[in-house]
Protein backbone atom coordinates (compact mmCIF):
# COMPACT_ATOMS: atom_id res chain seq x y z
CA UNK A 1 0.00 0.00 0.00
CA UNK A 2 2.79 2.33 0.99
CA UNK A 3 4.86 1.53 -2.11
CA UNK A 4 1.84 2.14 -4.32
CA UNK A 5 1.26 5.52 -2.76
CA UNK A 6 4.95 6.30 -3.04
CA UNK A 7 5.07 5.38 -6.71
CA UNK A 8 2.00 7.52 -7.42
CA UNK A 9 3.64 10.39 -5.58
CA UNK A 10 6.81 9.88 -7.59
CA UNK A 11 4.88 9.83 -10.88
CA UNK A 12 3.20 13.11 -9.95
CA UNK A 13 6.49 14.69 -8.96
CA UNK A 14 8.07 13.57 -12.23
CA UNK A 15 5.15 14.90 -14.29
CA UNK A 16 5.11 18.28 -12.58
CA UNK A 17 8.91 18.46 -12.70
CA UNK A 18 8.94 17.90 -16.44
CA UNK A 19 6.08 20.34 -17.07
CA UNK A 20 7.64 23.06 -14.95
CA UNK A 21 11.10 22.50 -16.45
CA UNK A 22 9.80 22.78 -20.01
CA UNK A 23 7.67 25.79 -19.04
CA UNK A 24 10.74 27.61 -17.74
CA UNK A 25 12.58 26.86 -21.01
CA UNK A 26 9.62 28.26 -22.92
CA UNK A 27 9.15 31.38 -20.85
CA UNK A 28 12.78 32.37 -20.23
CA UNK A 29 13.39 33.98 -23.65
CA UNK A 30 10.28 36.15 -23.18
CA UNK A 31 11.47 37.31 -19.76
CA UNK A 32 14.93 38.04 -21.12
CA UNK A 33 13.50 39.89 -24.11
CA UNK A 34 11.33 42.19 -21.97
CA UNK A 35 14.08 42.62 -19.38
CA UNK A 36 16.70 43.58 -21.98
CA UNK A 37 14.37 46.05 -23.67
CA UNK A 38 14.04 47.96 -20.39
CA UNK A 39 17.70 47.93 -19.34
CA UNK A 40 20.25 50.66 -19.84
CA UNK A 41 22.88 49.63 -22.42
CA UNK A 42 25.69 49.05 -19.91
CA UNK A 43 23.64 46.52 -17.94
CA UNK A 44 22.73 44.30 -20.90
CA UNK A 45 25.95 42.33 -20.67
CA UNK A 46 26.48 42.72 -16.91
CA UNK A 47 27.90 39.76 -15.02
CA UNK A 48 26.15 38.38 -13.06
CA UNK A 49 23.11 39.01 -15.29
CA UNK A 50 20.55 41.53 -14.05
CA UNK A 51 16.93 40.52 -14.59
CA UNK A 52 15.10 43.54 -13.23
CA UNK A 53 17.25 46.61 -13.48
CA UNK A 54 16.84 49.41 -10.97
CA UNK A 55 17.45 51.79 -13.87
CA UNK A 56 14.59 50.42 -16.00
CA UNK A 57 13.15 52.83 -18.53
CA UNK A 58 11.20 52.95 -21.77
CA UNK A 59 14.05 54.80 -23.48
CA UNK A 60 14.54 52.09 -26.09
CA UNK A 61 10.88 52.32 -27.09
CA UNK A 62 11.00 56.10 -27.37
CA UNK A 63 14.16 55.81 -29.48
CA UNK A 64 12.37 53.35 -31.82
CA UNK A 65 9.59 55.86 -32.38
CA UNK A 66 11.94 58.82 -32.89
CA UNK A 67 14.41 57.10 -35.21
CA UNK A 68 12.34 54.50 -37.00
CA UNK A 69 8.71 55.63 -36.63
CA UNK A 70 7.84 52.24 -35.15
CA UNK A 71 4.11 53.01 -35.13
CA UNK A 72 4.29 53.44 -38.90
CA UNK A 73 6.04 50.04 -39.10
CA UNK A 74 3.28 48.49 -36.98
CA UNK A 75 0.75 50.01 -39.36
CA UNK A 76 2.56 48.56 -42.43
CA UNK A 77 2.65 45.12 -40.85
CA UNK A 78 -1.02 45.35 -39.97
CA UNK A 79 -2.12 46.62 -43.41
CA UNK A 80 -0.27 43.77 -45.16
CA UNK A 81 -1.43 41.05 -42.76
CA UNK A 82 -5.03 42.28 -42.70
CA UNK A 83 -5.50 42.65 -46.46
CA UNK A 84 -3.69 39.38 -47.20
CA UNK A 85 -5.90 37.58 -44.66
CA UNK A 86 -9.20 38.98 -45.94
CA UNK A 87 -8.36 38.25 -49.59
CA UNK A 88 -7.20 34.71 -48.78
CA UNK A 89 -10.27 33.98 -46.67
CA UNK A 90 -12.55 35.13 -49.46
CA UNK A 91 -10.92 32.95 -52.13
CA UNK A 92 -10.54 29.96 -49.79
CA UNK A 93 -14.18 30.12 -48.68
CA UNK A 94 -15.30 30.41 -52.30
CA UNK A 95 -13.03 27.59 -53.50
CA UNK A 96 -13.88 25.37 -50.56
CA UNK A 97 -17.59 25.90 -51.25
CA UNK A 98 -17.10 25.10 -54.94
CA UNK A 99 -15.44 21.79 -54.11
CA UNK A 100 -17.74 20.86 -51.22
CA UNK A 101 -21.19 21.58 -52.67
CA UNK A 102 -20.94 21.08 -56.43
CA UNK A 103 -20.34 18.05 -58.64
CA UNK A 104 -18.62 18.79 -61.93
CA UNK A 105 -16.48 17.07 -64.57
CA UNK A 106 -12.78 16.97 -63.63
CA UNK A 107 -13.46 17.62 -59.95
CA UNK A 108 -11.32 14.78 -58.61
CA UNK A 109 -8.36 15.63 -60.82
CA UNK A 110 -8.58 19.35 -60.04
CA UNK A 111 -8.68 18.64 -56.31
CA UNK A 112 -5.76 16.20 -56.47
CA UNK A 113 -3.80 18.82 -58.42
CA UNK A 114 -4.59 21.41 -55.76
CA UNK A 115 -3.24 19.16 -52.99
CA UNK A 116 -0.25 18.25 -55.15
CA UNK A 117 0.87 21.88 -55.31
CA UNK A 118 1.48 21.74 -51.56
CA UNK A 119 4.70 19.74 -52.01
CA UNK A 120 6.37 22.37 -54.23
CA UNK A 121 9.03 24.07 -52.11
CA UNK A 122 8.94 27.85 -52.33
CA UNK A 123 12.68 27.88 -53.12
CA UNK A 124 11.91 26.79 -56.70
CA UNK A 125 9.65 29.75 -57.45
CA UNK A 126 11.63 32.35 -55.48
CA UNK A 127 13.71 33.76 -58.35
CA UNK A 128 11.06 33.78 -61.12
CA UNK A 129 8.45 35.41 -58.87
CA UNK A 130 11.01 38.09 -58.04
CA UNK A 131 11.50 38.71 -61.78
CA UNK A 132 7.71 38.90 -62.30
CA UNK A 133 7.42 41.44 -59.49
CA UNK A 134 10.27 43.46 -60.94
CA UNK A 135 8.58 43.56 -64.35
CA UNK A 136 5.32 44.62 -62.71
CA UNK A 137 7.29 47.37 -60.88
CA UNK A 138 5.97 45.97 -57.61
CA UNK A 139 9.35 45.92 -55.82
CA UNK A 140 9.20 47.96 -52.60
CA UNK A 141 5.39 47.81 -52.57
CA UNK A 142 3.08 45.62 -50.48
CA UNK A 143 1.58 43.81 -53.51
CA UNK A 144 4.11 40.91 -53.68
CA UNK A 145 3.24 40.11 -50.06
CA UNK A 146 -0.51 40.04 -50.73
CA UNK A 147 -1.29 38.85 -54.26
CA UNK A 148 0.66 35.60 -54.97
CA UNK A 149 -0.67 33.83 -51.86
CA UNK A 150 -4.23 35.12 -52.27
CA UNK A 151 -5.71 31.67 -52.99
CA UNK A 152 -4.12 29.11 -50.74
CA UNK A 153 -4.29 25.34 -51.36
CA UNK A 154 -4.27 24.42 -47.68
CA UNK A 155 -6.99 26.99 -46.99
CA UNK A 156 -9.24 25.66 -49.77
CA UNK A 157 -8.76 22.12 -48.46
CA UNK A 158 -9.56 23.30 -44.94
CA UNK A 159 -12.70 25.18 -45.99
CA UNK A 160 -13.87 22.28 -48.15
CA UNK A 161 -13.79 19.97 -45.13
CA UNK A 162 -15.63 22.57 -43.09
CA UNK A 163 -18.27 23.39 -45.72
CA UNK A 164 -19.06 19.72 -46.41
CA UNK A 165 -20.71 19.49 -42.98
CA UNK A 166 -23.19 22.28 -43.86
CA UNK A 167 -26.61 20.85 -44.75
CA UNK A 168 -27.94 21.35 -48.29
CA UNK A 169 -31.49 22.26 -47.24
CA UNK A 170 -30.93 25.99 -46.81
CA UNK A 171 -29.13 26.21 -50.15
CA UNK A 172 -31.87 24.30 -51.96
CA UNK A 173 -34.59 26.46 -50.36
CA UNK A 174 -32.80 29.62 -51.46
CA UNK A 175 -32.42 28.22 -54.99
CA UNK A 176 -36.15 27.54 -55.18
CA UNK A 177 -36.72 31.13 -54.08
CA UNK A 178 -34.66 32.18 -57.08
CA UNK A 179 -31.50 33.37 -55.32
CA UNK A 180 -28.37 33.61 -57.48
CA UNK A 181 -25.42 31.31 -56.82
CA UNK A 182 -23.19 34.07 -55.48
CA UNK A 183 -25.98 35.37 -53.24
CA UNK A 184 -26.39 31.88 -51.80
CA UNK A 185 -22.67 31.80 -51.02
CA UNK A 186 -22.56 35.30 -49.58
CA UNK A 187 -25.83 35.32 -47.60
CA UNK A 188 -26.27 31.70 -46.57
CA UNK A 189 -23.00 29.80 -46.64
CA UNK A 190 -20.63 32.49 -45.37
CA UNK A 191 -22.44 33.10 -42.03
CA UNK A 192 -22.54 29.35 -41.34
CA UNK A 193 -18.86 28.77 -42.04
CA UNK A 194 -17.77 31.85 -40.07
CA UNK A 195 -16.21 29.83 -37.19
CA UNK A 196 -14.05 27.89 -39.65
CA UNK A 197 -13.04 31.13 -41.33
CA UNK A 198 -12.05 32.58 -37.97
CA UNK A 199 -9.73 29.64 -37.29
CA UNK A 200 -8.19 29.84 -40.75
CA UNK A 201 -7.98 33.64 -40.60
CA UNK A 202 -5.99 33.50 -37.37
CA UNK A 203 -3.47 31.17 -38.99
CA UNK A 204 -3.21 33.39 -42.09
CA UNK A 205 -2.91 36.57 -40.06
CA UNK A 206 -0.16 35.13 -37.88
CA UNK A 207 1.73 33.80 -40.90
CA UNK A 208 1.63 37.14 -42.65
CA UNK A 209 2.43 39.19 -39.53
CA UNK A 210 5.49 37.04 -38.81
CA UNK A 211 6.60 36.58 -42.44
CA UNK A 212 10.27 37.35 -42.88
CA UNK A 213 11.54 36.12 -46.25
CA UNK A 214 8.86 37.98 -48.28
CA UNK A 215 9.54 41.43 -46.80
CA UNK A 216 13.29 40.69 -46.89
CA UNK A 217 13.17 40.19 -50.65
CA UNK A 218 10.63 42.81 -51.66
CA UNK A 219 10.73 45.75 -49.25
CA UNK A 220 13.62 48.16 -49.81
CA UNK A 221 12.95 51.52 -48.17
CA UNK A 222 12.90 51.58 -44.34
CA UNK A 223 9.54 53.39 -44.21
CA UNK A 224 7.92 50.36 -45.91
CA UNK A 225 9.46 47.79 -43.55
CA UNK A 226 7.45 45.34 -41.45
CA UNK A 227 8.20 44.44 -37.83
CA UNK A 228 10.29 41.29 -38.44
CA UNK A 229 12.33 43.18 -41.04
CA UNK A 230 12.98 46.15 -38.78
CA UNK A 231 14.19 43.82 -35.99
CA UNK A 232 16.64 42.31 -38.46
CA UNK A 233 17.78 45.71 -39.74
CA UNK A 234 18.69 46.89 -36.23
CA UNK A 235 21.87 44.78 -36.40
CA UNK A 236 24.87 47.07 -36.39
CA UNK A 237 28.53 46.26 -37.09
CA UNK A 238 29.98 43.28 -35.20
CA UNK A 239 29.65 43.69 -31.47
CA UNK A 240 27.66 46.90 -31.74
CA UNK A 241 24.11 45.60 -32.05
CA UNK A 242 21.67 47.87 -30.26
CA UNK A 243 20.22 45.02 -28.24
CA UNK A 244 17.87 47.04 -26.03
CA UNK A 245 16.26 48.65 -29.09
CA UNK A 246 16.12 45.34 -30.94
CA UNK A 247 14.42 43.64 -28.00
CA UNK A 248 11.98 46.55 -27.66
CA UNK A 249 10.97 46.06 -31.30
CA UNK A 250 10.60 42.33 -30.61
CA UNK A 251 8.27 43.04 -27.68
CA UNK A 252 6.21 45.36 -29.89
CA UNK A 253 5.96 42.68 -32.60
CA UNK A 254 4.73 40.11 -30.11
CA UNK A 255 2.10 42.03 -28.12
CA UNK A 256 -0.68 42.33 -30.77
CA UNK A 257 -0.44 38.63 -31.65
CA UNK A 258 -0.37 37.66 -27.98
CA UNK A 259 -3.58 39.58 -27.32
CA UNK A 260 -5.31 38.08 -30.37
CA UNK A 261 -4.11 34.60 -29.39
CA UNK A 262 -5.30 34.85 -25.79
CA UNK A 263 -8.76 36.00 -26.93
CA UNK A 264 -9.20 33.43 -29.73
CA UNK A 265 -7.14 30.59 -28.31
CA UNK A 266 -9.80 27.93 -28.80
CA UNK A 267 -10.43 28.80 -32.47
CA UNK A 268 -6.72 29.06 -33.11
CA UNK A 269 -6.02 25.59 -31.73
CA UNK A 270 -8.98 24.19 -33.68
CA UNK A 271 -7.54 25.56 -36.90
CA UNK A 272 -4.13 24.06 -36.26
CA UNK A 273 -5.34 20.62 -35.26
CA UNK A 274 -8.07 20.24 -37.89
CA UNK A 275 -5.62 19.45 -40.69
CA UNK A 276 -3.71 16.90 -38.64
CA UNK A 277 -6.59 14.93 -37.17
CA UNK A 278 -9.12 14.87 -39.99
CA UNK A 279 -6.71 14.96 -42.92
CA UNK B 1 -37.98 3.76 -64.81
CA UNK B 2 -34.39 3.34 -63.80
CA UNK B 3 -33.31 2.50 -67.36
CA UNK B 4 -34.57 5.78 -68.74
CA UNK B 5 -32.79 7.86 -66.14
CA UNK B 6 -29.46 6.09 -65.74
CA UNK B 7 -28.39 5.71 -69.32
CA UNK B 8 -24.88 4.27 -69.62
CA UNK B 9 -22.58 6.55 -71.59
CA UNK B 10 -21.61 3.74 -74.00
CA UNK B 11 -25.11 3.66 -75.41
CA UNK B 12 -24.87 7.23 -76.61
CA UNK B 13 -23.40 8.49 -79.86
CA UNK B 14 -20.16 10.52 -79.56
CA UNK B 15 -21.99 13.75 -80.34
CA UNK B 16 -24.61 13.08 -77.69
CA UNK B 17 -21.80 12.31 -75.23
CA UNK B 18 -20.11 15.60 -75.97
CA UNK B 19 -23.42 17.40 -75.69
CA UNK B 20 -24.07 15.78 -72.35
CA UNK B 21 -20.58 16.73 -71.14
CA UNK B 22 -21.19 20.27 -72.34
CA UNK B 23 -24.42 20.49 -70.39
CA UNK B 24 -22.72 19.14 -67.28
CA UNK B 25 -19.96 21.71 -67.59
CA UNK B 26 -22.44 24.51 -68.26
CA UNK B 27 -24.53 23.51 -65.25
CA UNK B 28 -21.40 23.64 -63.09
CA UNK B 29 -20.18 26.99 -64.44
CA UNK B 30 -20.57 28.57 -61.00
CA UNK B 31 -18.43 25.92 -59.38
CA UNK B 32 -15.69 26.49 -61.96
CA UNK B 33 -15.90 30.21 -61.34
CA UNK B 34 -15.67 29.70 -57.57
CA UNK B 35 -12.58 27.52 -57.72
CA UNK B 36 -10.90 29.45 -60.55
CA UNK B 37 -8.93 32.06 -58.51
CA UNK B 38 -6.57 29.39 -57.19
CA UNK B 39 -5.82 27.98 -60.64
CA UNK B 40 -5.40 31.40 -62.25
CA UNK B 41 -2.99 32.54 -59.54
CA UNK B 42 -1.16 29.21 -59.67
CA UNK B 43 -0.72 29.57 -63.42
CA UNK B 44 0.98 32.94 -62.94
CA UNK B 45 2.86 32.38 -59.68
CA UNK B 46 3.33 28.60 -59.85
CA UNK B 47 3.38 27.05 -63.31
CA UNK B 48 5.13 29.92 -65.07
CA UNK B 49 7.86 30.28 -62.39
CA UNK B 50 8.45 26.51 -62.34
CA UNK B 51 8.98 26.46 -66.12
CA UNK B 52 10.98 29.68 -66.15
CA UNK B 53 13.23 28.42 -63.40
CA UNK B 54 13.76 25.15 -65.32
CA UNK B 55 14.87 27.23 -68.31
CA UNK B 56 17.09 29.43 -66.12
CA UNK B 57 18.81 26.37 -64.68
CA UNK B 58 20.47 25.83 -68.09
CA UNK B 59 21.64 29.44 -68.32
CA UNK B 60 23.88 32.02 -66.78
CA UNK B 61 22.09 35.22 -65.85
CA UNK B 62 22.78 38.11 -63.50
CA UNK B 63 19.16 39.28 -63.58
CA UNK B 64 19.90 41.99 -66.14
CA UNK B 65 21.17 41.87 -69.72
CA UNK B 66 21.17 38.86 -72.04
CA UNK B 67 20.50 35.34 -70.77
CA UNK B 68 23.38 33.03 -71.77
CA UNK B 69 22.56 29.38 -72.48
CA UNK B 70 25.18 27.09 -70.95
CA UNK B 71 23.60 23.63 -71.22
CA UNK B 72 24.29 21.34 -68.28
CA UNK B 73 27.19 23.37 -66.91
CA UNK B 74 25.34 24.52 -63.80
CA UNK B 75 24.53 20.94 -62.87
CA UNK B 76 28.14 19.86 -63.45
CA UNK B 77 29.32 22.63 -61.13
CA UNK B 78 26.63 21.70 -58.66
CA UNK B 79 27.83 18.09 -58.38
CA UNK B 80 31.22 19.45 -57.29
CA UNK B 81 29.78 22.20 -55.07
CA UNK B 82 30.86 21.27 -51.53
CA UNK B 83 28.65 23.91 -49.88
CA UNK B 84 25.52 22.60 -51.59
CA UNK B 85 26.14 19.02 -50.50
CA UNK B 86 27.06 20.22 -47.04
CA UNK B 87 23.71 22.05 -46.93
CA UNK B 88 21.93 18.78 -47.75
CA UNK B 89 23.88 16.85 -45.08
CA UNK B 90 23.19 19.66 -42.61
CA UNK B 91 19.49 19.14 -43.27
CA UNK B 92 19.98 15.50 -42.30
CA UNK B 93 22.00 16.42 -39.19
CA UNK B 94 19.34 18.86 -38.02
CA UNK B 95 16.63 16.31 -38.72
CA UNK B 96 18.39 13.65 -36.62
CA UNK B 97 19.19 16.12 -33.85
CA UNK B 98 15.76 17.56 -33.25
CA UNK B 99 12.92 15.64 -34.92
CA UNK B 100 12.99 12.46 -32.76
CA UNK B 101 13.59 14.44 -29.56
CA UNK B 102 10.90 17.00 -30.29
CA UNK B 103 8.34 14.40 -31.38
CA UNK B 104 8.97 12.28 -28.28
CA UNK B 105 8.78 15.26 -25.94
CA UNK B 106 5.61 16.54 -27.61
CA UNK B 107 4.00 13.13 -27.14
CA UNK B 108 5.08 12.76 -23.51
CA UNK B 109 3.92 16.27 -22.60
CA UNK B 110 0.61 15.69 -24.37
CA UNK B 111 0.07 12.41 -22.48
CA UNK B 112 0.86 14.13 -19.16
CA UNK B 113 -1.55 16.98 -19.88
CA UNK B 114 -4.20 14.54 -21.07
CA UNK B 115 -3.87 12.26 -18.03
CA UNK B 116 -6.08 14.47 -15.82
CA UNK B 117 -3.59 13.84 -13.00
CA UNK B 118 -2.08 17.30 -13.28
CA UNK B 119 -3.85 20.52 -12.51
CA UNK B 120 -3.64 23.61 -14.68
CA UNK B 121 -4.22 21.87 -18.02
CA UNK B 122 -5.16 25.10 -19.79
CA UNK B 123 -2.40 27.08 -18.14
CA UNK B 124 0.37 24.72 -19.24
CA UNK B 125 -1.08 24.21 -22.70
CA UNK B 126 -1.18 27.96 -23.28
CA UNK B 127 2.29 28.49 -21.87
CA UNK B 128 3.92 25.76 -23.98
CA UNK B 129 2.14 26.96 -27.12
CA UNK B 130 3.00 30.68 -26.89
CA UNK B 131 6.49 30.44 -28.50
CA UNK B 132 4.78 29.29 -31.69
CA UNK B 133 3.21 32.73 -32.20
CA UNK B 134 6.45 34.69 -31.74
CA UNK B 135 8.12 35.77 -34.97
CA UNK B 136 11.31 33.91 -35.56
CA UNK B 137 13.43 37.01 -36.12
CA UNK B 138 12.68 38.22 -32.59
CA UNK B 139 13.21 34.71 -31.23
CA UNK B 140 16.48 34.29 -33.13
CA UNK B 141 17.97 37.49 -31.77
CA UNK B 142 16.77 36.77 -28.23
CA UNK B 143 18.49 33.38 -28.42
CA UNK B 144 21.62 35.04 -29.81
CA UNK B 145 21.68 37.34 -26.83
CA UNK B 146 21.11 34.55 -24.33
CA UNK B 147 23.66 32.21 -25.94
CA UNK B 148 26.44 34.80 -26.21
CA UNK B 149 29.63 33.03 -25.15
CA UNK B 150 31.08 35.72 -22.85
CA UNK B 151 28.06 37.62 -21.60
CA UNK B 152 25.03 35.43 -22.28
CA UNK B 153 22.51 34.37 -19.68
CA UNK B 154 22.87 30.65 -20.46
CA UNK B 155 26.61 30.50 -19.85
CA UNK B 156 26.22 32.65 -16.73
CA UNK B 157 23.69 30.12 -15.40
CA UNK B 158 25.99 27.21 -16.29
CA UNK B 159 28.77 29.11 -14.51
CA UNK B 160 26.89 28.69 -11.22
CA UNK B 161 27.52 24.95 -11.59
CA UNK B 162 31.16 25.65 -12.54
CA UNK B 163 30.64 24.65 -16.15
CA UNK B 164 33.08 26.41 -18.48
CA UNK B 165 31.50 28.81 -21.01
CA UNK B 166 30.10 26.87 -23.97
CA UNK B 167 30.86 28.33 -27.44
CA UNK B 168 27.19 28.03 -28.50
CA UNK B 169 27.32 30.08 -31.65
CA UNK B 170 31.06 29.93 -32.27
CA UNK B 171 31.55 26.19 -32.84
CA UNK B 172 30.27 23.70 -35.42
CA UNK B 173 28.23 21.51 -33.09
CA UNK B 174 27.41 24.40 -30.78
CA UNK B 175 25.80 26.15 -33.73
CA UNK B 176 23.81 23.08 -34.70
CA UNK B 177 22.64 22.46 -31.13
CA UNK B 178 21.70 26.12 -30.68
CA UNK B 179 19.66 25.98 -33.86
CA UNK B 180 17.89 22.84 -32.65
CA UNK B 181 17.16 24.52 -29.32
CA UNK B 182 15.53 27.41 -31.18
CA UNK B 183 13.52 25.11 -33.46
CA UNK B 184 12.37 22.93 -30.55
CA UNK B 185 11.48 26.05 -28.57
CA UNK B 186 9.40 27.40 -31.44
CA UNK B 187 7.70 24.15 -32.56
CA UNK B 188 7.35 21.90 -29.49
CA UNK B 189 4.08 23.51 -28.41
CA UNK B 190 2.62 23.22 -31.92
CA UNK B 191 3.42 19.51 -32.10
CA UNK B 192 2.16 18.98 -28.57
CA UNK B 193 -1.18 20.60 -29.40
CA UNK B 194 -1.55 18.30 -32.42
CA UNK B 195 -0.74 15.23 -30.29
CA UNK B 196 -3.15 16.42 -27.62
CA UNK B 197 -5.96 16.66 -30.17
CA UNK B 198 -5.04 13.16 -31.36
CA UNK B 199 -5.09 11.79 -27.81
CA UNK B 200 -8.52 13.26 -27.22
CA UNK B 201 -9.91 11.14 -30.06
CA UNK B 202 -8.76 7.96 -28.25
CA UNK B 203 -11.50 6.74 -25.90
CA UNK B 204 -10.13 6.78 -22.35
CA UNK B 205 -11.82 3.38 -21.70
CA UNK B 206 -9.09 1.71 -23.76
CA UNK B 207 -6.20 2.76 -21.53
CA UNK B 208 -8.32 2.33 -18.41
CA UNK B 209 -9.14 -1.24 -19.43
CA UNK B 210 -5.43 -1.95 -19.90
CA UNK B 211 -4.68 -0.52 -16.45
CA UNK B 212 -7.43 -2.62 -14.84
CA UNK B 213 -6.02 -5.70 -16.55
CA UNK B 214 -2.80 -5.07 -14.65
CA UNK B 215 -0.73 -3.14 -17.17
CA UNK B 216 1.57 -0.46 -15.75
CA UNK B 217 1.02 3.08 -17.02
CA UNK B 218 4.27 2.79 -19.02
CA UNK B 219 2.94 -0.39 -20.68
CA UNK B 220 -0.41 1.24 -21.41
CA UNK B 221 1.47 4.14 -23.02
CA UNK B 222 3.69 1.88 -25.15
CA UNK B 223 1.15 -0.74 -26.22
CA UNK B 224 -2.15 1.16 -26.31
CA UNK B 225 -1.52 4.87 -26.77
CA UNK B 226 1.40 4.86 -29.22
CA UNK B 227 -0.11 2.40 -31.75
CA UNK B 228 -3.38 4.35 -31.78
CA UNK B 229 -1.52 7.61 -32.19
CA UNK B 230 0.60 6.39 -35.10
CA UNK B 231 -1.14 8.43 -37.85
CA UNK B 232 -0.85 11.64 -35.82
CA UNK B 233 2.79 10.96 -34.91
CA UNK B 234 3.63 10.31 -38.55
CA UNK B 235 1.86 13.48 -39.63
CA UNK B 236 4.01 15.51 -37.27
CA UNK B 237 7.18 13.66 -38.34
CA UNK B 238 6.49 14.26 -42.05
CA UNK B 239 5.91 17.97 -41.39
CA UNK B 240 9.06 18.26 -39.28
CA UNK B 241 11.16 16.50 -41.93
CA UNK B 242 10.11 18.93 -44.63
CA UNK B 243 10.62 21.67 -42.05
CA UNK B 244 14.22 20.73 -41.30
CA UNK B 245 15.26 21.09 -44.96
CA UNK B 246 13.19 24.23 -45.45
CA UNK B 247 14.55 26.11 -42.42
CA UNK B 248 15.33 29.66 -43.44
CA UNK B 249 14.41 32.44 -41.02
CA UNK B 250 15.60 30.46 -38.00
CA UNK B 251 19.08 30.08 -39.50
CA UNK B 252 19.27 33.45 -41.20
CA UNK B 253 18.71 35.20 -37.88
CA UNK B 254 20.49 32.91 -35.41
CA UNK B 255 23.64 31.62 -37.10
CA UNK B 256 23.38 32.85 -40.70
CA UNK B 257 24.62 29.45 -41.88
CA UNK B 258 27.81 29.57 -39.84
CA UNK B 259 30.13 28.85 -38.24
CA UNK B 260 31.98 27.41 -41.24
CA UNK B 261 28.72 26.54 -43.03
CA UNK B 262 27.84 24.15 -40.20
CA UNK B 263 24.22 25.26 -40.20
CA UNK B 264 23.71 26.23 -43.83
CA UNK B 265 20.66 24.55 -45.39
CA UNK B 266 19.61 24.37 -49.06
CA UNK B 267 17.17 27.27 -48.88
CA UNK B 268 19.79 29.56 -47.30
CA UNK B 269 22.32 28.51 -49.94
CA UNK B 270 19.85 29.12 -52.79
CA UNK B 271 18.87 32.49 -51.33
CA UNK B 272 22.51 33.59 -51.03
CA UNK B 273 23.36 32.55 -54.58
CA UNK B 274 20.28 34.29 -55.98
CA UNK B 275 20.04 37.49 -53.97
CA UNK B 276 23.63 37.78 -52.70
CA UNK B 277 25.71 36.74 -55.73
CA UNK B 278 22.99 37.28 -58.38
CA UNK B 279 23.81 33.90 -59.97
CA UNK B 280 20.19 33.35 -60.95
CA UNK B 281 20.87 30.45 -63.33
CA UNK B 282 22.98 28.58 -60.80
CA UNK B 283 20.46 29.25 -58.00
CA UNK B 284 17.69 27.84 -60.22
CA UNK B 285 19.70 24.69 -60.91
CA UNK B 286 20.23 24.29 -57.16
CA UNK B 287 16.55 24.82 -56.48
CA UNK B 288 15.65 22.16 -59.04
CA UNK B 289 18.02 19.53 -57.74
CA UNK B 290 16.85 20.30 -54.21
CA UNK B 291 13.20 20.03 -55.32
CA UNK B 292 13.80 16.62 -56.92
CA UNK B 293 15.60 15.25 -53.85
CA UNK B 294 12.98 16.62 -51.47
CA UNK B 295 10.16 15.36 -53.67
CA UNK B 296 11.59 11.83 -53.67
CA UNK B 297 11.94 12.02 -49.89
CA UNK B 298 8.35 13.20 -49.44
CA UNK B 299 7.09 10.50 -51.79
CA UNK B 300 8.85 7.82 -49.74
CA UNK B 301 7.38 9.23 -46.54
CA UNK B 302 3.88 9.50 -47.96
CA UNK B 303 4.10 5.91 -49.17
CA UNK B 304 5.16 4.83 -45.71
CA UNK B 305 2.54 7.12 -44.18
CA UNK B 306 -0.16 5.66 -46.45
CA UNK B 307 0.75 2.04 -45.70
CA UNK B 308 0.81 2.64 -41.95
CA UNK B 309 -2.57 4.31 -42.02
CA UNK B 310 -4.25 1.26 -43.60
Amino acid sequence: MLTRRLSLWLTDALMYGLLIGVSIFMILPFIWMVSTSLKPADEIFAIPPIIISSHSSLKAYAYLQEQYNILGIVRNTFVIAFSATILRLFFCALGGYGFAKFRFPGQGALFAFLLGTLVIPSAVTLVPIYIIMRNLKWIDTFWPLIIPGAANAFGIFFMRQYTMSVSNELMDAARIDGAGEFTIFWRIILPIIAPGLTSLGLIFFMGSWNDFIGPLIYLKSPEHFTLPLIIRSLVGPVGRTVYDVQMAASVISLIPLLIIFLIFQRRFVEGITAGAIKG
Amino acid sequence: MAETIIMPHSHLSPIAKLRRKGIEIFKARWAYLFISPFYILFLIFGVYPILFSLYLSFTEWKGLGPIKFVGLRNFELLLKDKVFWQSMTNGVFLFVLYVPLMTFMALVLAVILNSKRVRGFRFFRTLLFIPYIMNIVAAGFTFRLMLNQKYGLVNAMLGIFHIAPVPWLESVWGGRVSLCLLVIWAWLGYNMVIMLAGLQTIPSELTEAALIDGASSAQAFLYVTIPLMRPVILFSVVLSTMGSFNLFSEIYNLTNGGPMNATITPVIDIFNQAFGNFRLGYASAMAYLYFIILFALTLVQFRYFGQQAD
